[in-house]
Order: C-alpha cells, then sequence, then structure tokens
C-alpha cells in the first residue's frame, strides 16, 4: 500500500523540528534553509502551516525536466530527483505550480521531497502528529489535488 | 495506423511516448534532423562547462528506450509534404506515408544581415555540433563575441564565464534579456555581469566581421574593432516551417493550430517551437518556444491524434535565467495589463527584485531576480487565476511574500 505525507496545520505548533530532521537527513546539516518542507508562519491568525511536495500525479517537474532528471520511485511513488543527471537548468522549479522544487546554489542541482526512501524523517520528527505518513487513500490531499488539476495545461491530461 | 512524427526534441519524443500510450498497436515514427539520439538544447551549456558529456545531455537516459516502446527513430530530413496523398518527401529521395503527422521541427537560429558571419571562427550555440566548435574554440583566455544577449545568448554566457574567455557581449537592443526583463531588472543582470569581468555592451551593434590574423576582426557601429577567436551567434530564432510551403498548413510566427492542436490541413499537427499555440495568459495565439509548453503541446497533440479528444488549456510563458550565478524569472504578463495594479520591491545593491502585476485582485505575470525558493508559486498563482482577497493589499506593501499569499488561500492556513 503506498503512503503519503498528510500535513494538518491544526496540530503544527511551529517547532520547525521537521525542517532540522529534514535538512539533517538529506543534507546532513542542521539548516532549516536546506529544508525540503518549510513551516509558513501565520502570526495574525496564529497559524503555522508546514509545506513540501505532495508528489503530484501530474508531476509537472518530472514533465519540465530536459534530461530525464527526476523519475517516479516505483515503491514509494515519490518523485525523485537523480543528483547524476541533473543539470541544475531550474526548469522544473518554475514548472511547478507549488514551488515546492528549490534549487540549492552550494550544489547547483534542485532538491525536492523523496520521501526519504519511504521513511519521510519529517513525520518521524514531529512531536503533535501534524505530519503523518499514511495510507495514501486518506482524503488530506485532496485540497491540494483540487488545485492540480486547476493547473493542468490539458482537461484530459494523464495518458 | 502509422504515426508520423517530424522533429525529435521534447515535444516530438513526448508525442511519441504519448501515442504508444494511448495507441498500443499504431506505428510510430519519429523523425528527427541530426545525427544524433534526440537530445535536449536545453542541456548544452552544462556540456560547454563540462559538467555533463554528450550523453547527459539526451533526452532519455535508458538504453533501449525507443525500442522498448517501439518507436522506430530514424534521421531524416524532410523536403516536402504532401496532403493529399498523405506522403512525405525526403531529403534521400525517398517518400514516407503517414495517416496522422505530427510537426514538432523547432526552430533554428537566424543570422543578421551582416558581412562576415559565414567566416571560420563564428558559430550558433543551437546544436551539439556547434557546441563540438566550441569547446575547440572557447579555452581558457580566448577572447569571444557573443551577439545576442536574448534568453539563449544568456544561458550561454555563464558556460562561456565557466570556461574563462575574455568574453564581450553585443546587445541591440538596451538592456539584457530584453524580451524576458523589463528595464530596471535586465540592467540589473548587466551591472552584475560587468561585475563578474564580462563586458557588456548594450544599444550596440556588430557591423562587420573580418579576418585578420587567423582571427576575426569584430567592428560595432560604435567604431570600435575588436578581434576575437570566436564569435557566438545568438540573434534571435524562427521556426522551422519551409518545407510546408505548398501544403496548405496555414502559417504566421509559426504553425496555426486549433485548441486540439490541428492545423489548416487534416490530420497534420504541430507541437512545440514551431507551433503557434494558445497562449493562457492572453488568449492569443503566440509561439512560446519554451520546454514546458513544448512538452505539454506534445502530448496533447499526441492524444487528439489518436482519437481522444483533448482540448490544450493553454500555455503559460515562463523562464528561468542563470547569468552567471544570478538567477532571475519570469512569468506570463510580467509587462502587465491595461487598467492593473502593480507592486515592486528592489534591492540593487543585493540584487534582488520583486515585481508582480495584477489584474483586479489577481496575479497575471511576475518578475523576480536573486530568488530561488518556492518561486513555481508565482506560476501556481497566474495559472489557477486564484483570487488574492485581502492579499492583494499585502502583496502590494511587499510582493515578497508570494508564498504566504499561495498557501494561505489556497490550503486554508
Amino acid at each position: 500500500m503506498q503512503r503519503s505525507l498528510v500535513i494538518d496545520p491544526g496540530k503544527c505548533t511551529g517547532c520547525l523540528q521537521c525542517e532540522l530532521a529534514c535538512s539533517y537527513d538529506n543534507e546532513s546539516i542542521f539548516n532549516p534553509s536546506k529544508s525540503r518542507i518549510k513551516v509558513f508562519s501565520f502570526h495574525d491568525k496564529g497559524r503555522f502551516v508546514p509545506y513540501t511536495c505532495t508528489q503530484c500525479d501530474e508531476a509537472w517537474c518530472m514533465k519540465a525536466c530536459p534530461v530525464d532528471a527526476i523519475s517516479v520511485d516505483a515503491a514509494s511513488g515519490a518523485k525523485i530527483v537523480s543528483d547524476e543527471l541533473c543539470v541544475g537548468c531550474k526548469v522544473c522549479t518554475v514548472a511547478c505550480p507549488f514551488g515546492t522544487v528549490n534549487y540549492n546554489a552550494d550544489t547547483g542541482k534542485v532538491i525536492k521531497c523523496d520521501l526519504c526512501g519511504g521513511d519521510p524523517e519529517c513525520a518521524k520528527a514531529c512531536p503533535t502528529d501534524a505530519i503523518v505518513f499514511v495510507d495514501a487513500n486518506w482524503t488530506g490531499l485532496e485540497r491540494m489535488r483540487t488545485w492540480a488539476e486547476k493547473t493542468d495545461a490539458g482537461q484530459q491530461a494523464s495518458a | 495506423m502509422t504515426y508520423v512524427i517530424i522533429g525529435a526534441g521534447p515535444s516530438g519524443v513526448t508525442a511519441a511516448e504519448t501515442l504508444r500510450k494511448v495507441d498500443p498497436v499504431g506505428e510510430i515514427i519519429l523523425l528527427g534532423g541530426e545525427p544524433e539520439p534526440p537530445y535536449s538544447r536545453m542541456a548544452i551549456p552544462y556540456l560547454l562547462t563540462g559538467q555533463i558529456d554528450e550523453a547527459g545531455t539526451y533526452l532519455r537516459k535508458r538504453d533501449g528506450h525507443y525500442e522498448a516502446n517501439r518507436i522506430e527513430y530514424r534521421q531524416a530530413t524532410v523536403e516536402s509534404v504532401d496532403p493529399a496523398a498523405k506522403s512525405l518527401t525526403l531529403a534521400d529521395g525517398t517518400t514516407q506515408a503517414y495517416d496522422k503527422l505530427l510537426v514538432a521541427t523547432g526552430a533554428s537560429p537566424v543570422k543578421p544581415p551582416i558581412d562576415g558571419l559565414d567566416l571560420p571562427g563564428v558559430h550558433h550555440c543551437w546544436t551539439l555540433a556547434d557546441a563540438r566548435h566550441i569547446i575547440a574554440l572557447a579555452g581558457k583566455g580566448a577572447e569571444v563575441v557573443l551577439m545576442g544577449a536574448g534568453f539563449i545568448g544568456c544561458i550561454i554566457l555563464e558556460s562561456l564565464v565557466e570556461r574563462g574567455v575574455k568574453l564581450t557581449v553585443v546587445e541591440a537592443l538596451d538592456r539584457m534579456v530584453p524580451r524576458m526583463m523589463n528595464a530596471p531588472a535586465g540592467n540589473m543582470i548587466k551591472n552584475w555581469c560587468t561585475e563578474k569581468g564580462v563586458r557588456v555592451l548594450t544599444s550596440t551593434k556588430v557591423t562587420r566581421l573580418a579576418q585578420s590574423d587567423g582571427r576575426l576582426a569584430v567592428e560595432l557601429d560604435s567604431g570600435e574593432q575588436t578581434a576575437a577567436d570566436l564569435v557566438v551567434v545568438a540573434t534571435g530564432v524562427r521556426s522551422n516551417v519551409d518545407f510546408l510551403e505548398g501544403s496548405g498548413v496555414k502559417t504566421d510566427t509559426g504553425i496555426v493550430v486549433d485548441q486540439n492542436m490541428r492545423s489548416t490541413v487534416e490530420d497534420i499537427y504541430a507541437a512545440g517551437d514551431c507551433a503557434q499555440g494558445l497562449d493562457f495568459s492572453t488568449g492569443g495565439w503566440e509561439v512560446h518556444a519554451i520546454q514546458p509548453t513544448a512538452v505539454d503541446h506534445g502530448r496533447i497533440a499526441a492524444l487528439n491524434m489518436a482519437g481522444r479528444p483533448t482540448p490544450f488549456n493553454g500555455s503559460l510563458n515562463m523562464n528561468v535565467l542563470d547569468t552567471a550565478g544570478l538567477i532571475s524569472v519570469s512569468f506570463g504578463r510580467w509587462d502587465g495589463v491595461e487598467g492593473g495594479d502593480h507592486a515592486e520591491s528592489v534591492d540593487a545593491d543585493n540584487y534582488r527584485y520583486t515585481r508582480l502585476e495584477f489584474d483586479g485582485d489577481r496575479i497575471v505575470g511576475a518578475l523576480a531576480l536573486g530568488r530561488t525558493d518556492h518561486v513555481g508559486v508565482l506560476r501556481g498563482l497566474i495559472q489557477t487565476g486564484i483570487h488574492l482577497g485581502p492579499w492583494k493589499e499585502k502583496l502590494m506593501a511587499d510582493p515578497n511574500r508570494i508564498v504566504e499569499a499561495y498557501i494561505d488561500r489556497t490550503q486554508g492556513a
């Protein structure tokens, strides 16, 4: 059964443990600016919203890549960037309408959530279950999916 | 059913793969014009820097990818199309029959009418063959003149800087990347490049090239003459449509298509840099000549060719550019719309710039310099037509808060 990251902003306290866990696991540094999940603060509402790639079916990043550097991991369903093949052209960073592929100037490659090979560190680090890794049929992703469809290029786009 | 695709760039290859997914039995013939496996021109700058080898430019990396998908990939140049006979005449004199034809021939660089552009040492930077010439001539310390500071000129600029050449850029218009950046942003890019040791001459034209002591003498309209070991011509491209003459396929700035990527002639479709497709921002018909549009066109054309009517919603023009380390992006109507507001944030000392263009309370275009985090939300904001509501005022005050605006308006933060 494929699982997805499901985020409930209502439970997020803004502790940023997810950002630290992500940057440490993926970039070997405790640095939120290198994290692939980002917590946005809405102080006027007292809300925190963890935000990362939903591994959307449309996969704009993957379709836009000119050098075949982004592929689907069959086990986790994650869209994964190959550091070996990525040339750093950044087309995926403008093609992704969620803005969840970012360029890392230190490596000259793009980075995005890869679900940590099927065991995401952010979910493990979250002390309040604001980020959980659950069965993909769970409905938490529907809001983003709805927006994903609205951005799509063709009305029957999945071929 | 025989599908023939002319052109093996991103659009043609995507079309071939899409056809195979939806038609397991049809014959798919993919004709490429160059003696290479299908490759990405966008990867050429990284070949020039040595970051990748030629195989790193290939569109698909898996060995036997085309065979495995039963896509017959051949090198051929098409001379003419006969829609009545449903047949192509190839340069070698043979013919190729089709049931459905996709023209995905892309574009080719053009040379301005200047004496000396056919001399040795003058090259475009468009094909792998061009790249091999440039690699041979652009060694460390070589003097190089780059004609044209448009998008393509600028991505080559970065590679030439990394190769350690002495670079002069000559641009006829008054700023760098004039079709992607407004004056403040274009001037910031120019200042940045100048700081990096590139000589940038805007509002300047090359008037003549001549040979001199085995090198090139480049004359400018300022009266200056400069020597060069290599001149790279990046002064624009035009769609490859000449072979369609007499076919009845209507062309304008590119091949005229409808929302289903059909040309004006039955069973002939067009996609990518040669197609004048629907523009999401304007509702008009434009050649966008960008990778995401090429891929979308290819996919949508293929679905329609295979009998699955799929209208195209239109493409959003967008670009991302890295000029010697300064990253810039442009989206949609970055030049604004009549009666629309705009918001601008300028930090020239730190090379940061953001400009948003609004139509009512929706964002319709954007420019940003020095920003790489979450820039894709600009596409999301524009293409989903999100009404900003209270965020319009916040963005007018600080246009850098785009990600917060996007998340708040879409995720119900």
